[in-house]
């Protein structure tokens, strides 16, 4: 089957490619257009984006979301900014620049053409925005703002205070609206995706659950976007929100597509620490924050222990028994250091004993030096309202004492597999944005997923998509009628019945926290082949256990929130053993994935290239069966493969 | 924390609502107001998962429903009214920031869905606030499509413009306003986004078409007229202020006037 693993990127020079590729492949006319139908799930950025895209096009458009409004979309949280290859600020940027942190700051695991297409039209992004009328943040003069982000010795982050999410996704959904309203998109909310169907090996629709009445509906198109997002809430615990899953890719998965590198799961260094058991989600605080704000934890084992029973307060302890330990250990990169390293970082620290609060699990960030530099407005300028946020969760004014942080699930790298069109390994299904895998490696950069979104939505699908529509515009509408649609729509029904009928004894969310601390404790920040065997058998013996005692409330005719998260577990009860097994076979510390057994001596990621220098893909072989692992090589034939390095 | 709650709960958009009142106990005043409704929906799955209540007669109403998904006070879903307030007893919050800490131990807390006429509730806490998506799609963009677009640095904007503009465009779109309103109006939304995108040169163009076009759908939708009583301002969890509904107004009259 490994020829099905074609990444068709494009002969020739890296610098030539995407414009060689895009004059070679094939258009549809405007009339043909109109005959096309295409189906998008989800409307984050690259959803929304590709949405209104396809339909401005002449593309007859339907768009899925589960939330009451495509504008809540889980990258309406997005704070901190978007990466850009402007050079605005002359600090030597480039589009190679970018292309080649993007590449080092994912350990050398992502491909090459792929990302050097993100950073060339990185910049079109923030021209197409600013015309949309996203306010990003100006300078005195009227042009724009940039700030540093992690792995990056230049500022090329655009921003919208800490709101910069939030602001890109209302300029798609804006532009969505508009094509709503033109009639080239309908919109389907509290819609969710529960079952793709094919026709002759094709995706050509899909099976959607209505939540607000739990009908079952049929919808056919010509191709197939996904658009879901990740699945860092197998975790339970992380900065995703609440209702984001993995379904919609998994459910393709099944259904032939290959998932790639699933154990690549990014942990944010910088997060409000747990507060306890009854603790639902984690806050992400903006690596921006990292700019101006310096980690520290106390050199003295005294300090921790009266700062654990809060006879002394932070800003009490003196400069020197401050140890500033990325500044210490990082010295080019200082406090903008990677995420995966500096996450690594904190819990080296945390593991010596130095956690500075109750629990062990937290470091600080501290702003003292930079409100002493800069002043109180200044800070409150550019941070005012993340410092809100973090007091109100905590009840601590960061202005007087250091925030307190701990590294937390935010993003997964992994995701479906798609070839340089951003075509899966099913004809006509595509994958965008963080639900596909092709751009970030092993770890992504700050401000890089707001960027590769928006890439996929507005740049690169609307493209590719149109060489396979091609030959599809002679092509019958499809019928929702056909015995493919009735099989996946019974087969979606009686999932949901087996589910509503177990009537065990245990709550959906309490086997779902079990999953969690499973996934943490053996697939979280670092892994062995001892825990990740035992965590393999953890989960396969939870999702036996859900299967068998879970207790779904309501029916299926109904708004039943309880339902809706019972079927989204049961998948991330499967893609766990998943990640499971791919960080298993994985036997090299790259990026996010820290294996215990492959580091240097003092703690860093040690890669083996000779033997992981390829995408995992995996494919679906039944129920409880191994799946099997395919290989796609990774070649670098532009950028010299080092060891990463941090520090000088 | 011990805490009783009167809650909302309303099978369906056409069944009669009534509230209904539950005990929650050891309640970490570190909780979010979310968690805490999370903590009694366990209780109330228990109690219905339990063959023996059940036998017994004990008629379990369910989960309560509620809207809800960041839990970072961003994404806008979030919905309640507590105590007679949007978002709750405190400034500037949506209801997933809302902390445990802001109540007593022993209190007694009221928590019912938005009422207004704009958002027919669907479930228990939960409404249904299409008429929103359906605003913004009368004209709450700038017409410009994918591509073919000026350089970004080609239309400078004055910095206190752009943060003026910033202030509209920190909308979330959760409702408060409209559920705060003796009138039901949703005027201080409609005009935080027609203010926003006024500011900029980008929104300007069409600055009077979209405020004539997106006020005549929040009429058509049966949202209230504005009476300037400012409650919408005060419960707006993103502070956004009246003065966005004075450009409104600036602008739907020239829009008038060129009539």
């Amino acid at each position: 089957m490994a020829e099905k693993l074609i990444s068709k990127i494009p002969e020739g020079p890296l610098s030539e490619k995407w414009t060689k590729h895009k004059s070679q492949i094939r258009v549809v006319s405007p009339g043909n257009k109109r005959k096309l139908e295409v189906i998008v799930i989800g409307t984050g950025l690259g959803g929304a984006s590709a949405a209104a895209s396809l339909g401005e096009l002449g593309y007859n458009v339907k768009v899925f979301c589960i939330s009451d409004s495509p504008r809540r979309a889980h990258s309406i949280a997005a704070q901190g900014g978007i990466n850009a290859a402007k050079n605005y600020h002359n600090d030597n940027d480039s589009i190679y620049r970018l292309f080649y942190d993007t590449i080092k700051g994912g350990d050398y695991r992502s491909r090459e053409a792929n990302v050097y297409r993100l950073a060339e039209v990185s910049n079109n992004i923030i021209d197409q925005c600013v015309a949309q009328g996203v306010p990003f943040a100006r300078e005195y003069g009227g042009l724009l703002a940039n700030r540093s982000f992690g792995g990056a010795q230049v500022s090329r982050t655009f921003y919208a205070r800490g709101q910069t999410g939030q602001q890109l996704l209302l300029g798609a959904y804006a532009a969505l609206n508009r094509q709503i309203k033109a009639g080239t998109v309908k919109s389907y909310p509290r819609h969710e995706m529960l079952e793709l169907v094919l026709i002759n090996g094709e995706a050509k629709g899909i099976i959607a659950r209505n939540l607000v009445t739990g009908e079952i509906e049929r919808f056919g198109a010509h191709a197939v976007v996904i658009a879901t997002g990740g699945y860092g809430n197998a975790y339970f615990l992380s900065t995703n929100a609440m209702n984001s899953n993995g379904s919609a890719a998994w459910q393709c998965y099944k259904k032939g597509a290959f998932f790639a590198n699933p154990c690549f799961a990014q942990i944010h260094p910088t997060c409000i620490p747990v507060h306890g058991e009854q603790q639902s989600k984690l806050t992400l605080m903006s690596e921006s924050l990292r700019n101006d704000g310096r980690i520290w934890v106390p050199k003295k084992m005294e300090d921790v222990a009266k700062l654990r029973k809060h006879q002394i307060k932070p800003s009490q302890i003196a400069e020197e028994d401050r140890d500033y330990y990325l500044e210490r250990r990082y010295p080019a990169f200082g406090n903008l250091v990677p995420r995966d390293v500096a996450s690594r970082a904190a819990k080296e620290r945390c593991d010596a004993g130095f956690g500075v609060n109750e629990t062990g699990l937290a470091v600080f960030l501290d702003f003292k030096t930079a409100i002493e530099r800069l002043g109180k407005d200044v800070i409150k300028a550019r941070y005012g309202n993340l410092f809100q946020m973090y007091e109100k969760i905590t009840d601590t004014n960061p202005y007087e004492e250091p925030m307190m942080i701990y590294p937390a699930i935010h993003y997964t790298m992994g995701g479906i597999w798609v070839d340089y069109n951003l075509m899966t390994t099913i004809p006509g299904l595509y994958a965008i944005g963080e639900a596909n895998f092709s751009d970030h490696g092993g770890n992504r950069l700050g401000a890089s997923a707001l960027m590769q979104g928006l890439a996929d939505g507005y740049f690169i699908l609307p493209y590719t998509i149109g060489d396979y529509l091609a030959s599809k515009f002679k092509e019958p509408k499809t019928d929702i009628n056909a015995p493919e649609f009735a099989e996946a729509e019974k087969a979606v029904k009686n999932k949901i019945s087996k589910l509503l009928g177990i009537k065990g004894k245990e709550s959906v969310d309490s086997i779902h926290k079990r999953l969690g601390h499973i996934m943490w404790e053996h697939v979280g920040m670092a892994r062995n082949e001892a825990g990740l065997k035992e965590g393999i058998k953890l989960i396969q013996e939870l999702r036996k256990e859900f299967w068998e005692n879970v207790y779904v409330a309501g029916e299926n005719g109904e708004f039943n929130q309880e339902l809706e998260k019972a079927l989204r577990l049961a998948d991330f009860l499967e893609i766990g053993e998943l990640m499971a097994r791919d960080a298993l076979n994985r036997n090299e510390s790259c990026g996010g994935h820290f294996r215990e057994e492959m580091q240097t001596e003092d703690g860093e990621t040690k890669r083996d290239d000779e033997n992981y220098m390829y995408v995992a893909a995996w494919e679906y072989k039944g129920d409880n069966v191994e799946p099997e692992l395919h290989k796609e090589p990774l070649n670098y034939e532009n950028i010299k493969i080092v060891t990463r390095n941090y520090k000088d | 924390m011990d805490l009783t709650l009167k809650v909302w709960r309303q099978k369906n958009a056409k069944a009669e609502g009534k509230f209904e009142t539950y005990q929650v106990k050891n309640i970490s005043p570190d909780s979010s107001f979310l968690e805490m409704l999370d903590i009694l929906n366990e209780q109330l799955i228990a109690e219905g998962a339990d063959p023996v209540a059940v036998e017994k007669g004990c008629k379990s109403s369910g989960p309560v429903s509620f809207d809800h998904d960041c839990r970072e006070g961003i994404c806008g879903a979030c919905s309640l009214y507590i105590n007679g307030r949007a978002h709750g007893p405190d400034d500037e919050v949506t209801t997933c920031q809302l902390h445990m800490r802001k109540f007593k131990d022993g209190d007694t807390i009221t928590i019912e869905p938005w009422r207004s006429k704009g958002f027919p509730v669907i479930k228990d806490l939960v409404v249904d606030r299409q008429a929103f998506d359906k605003i913004l799609q009368a004209g709450g963009y700038v017409s410009v499509g994918t591509g073919g677009v000026p350089d970004g640095n080609a239309i400078p904007i004055p910095y206190e413009k752009a943060e003026e503009s910033m202030d509209g465009a920190a909308c979330i779109g959760c409702g408060a306003c409209v559920a705060t309103c003796k009138n039901g109006s949703a005027m201080l939304f409609v005009s935080a986004r027609v203010s926003s995108l006024a500011l900029l040169p980008q929104g300007k163009v069409e600055a009077a078409k979209r405020a004539k076009a997106m006020v005549a759908k929040m009429d058509e939708l049966g949202f209230g007229a504005c009476t300037n009583t400012r409650a919408c301002e005060m419960e707006c969890p993103k502070h956004i202020t009246v003065s966005h509904i004075a450009r409104l107004n600036r602008e739907f009259l020239c829009a008038k006037f060129q009539d």
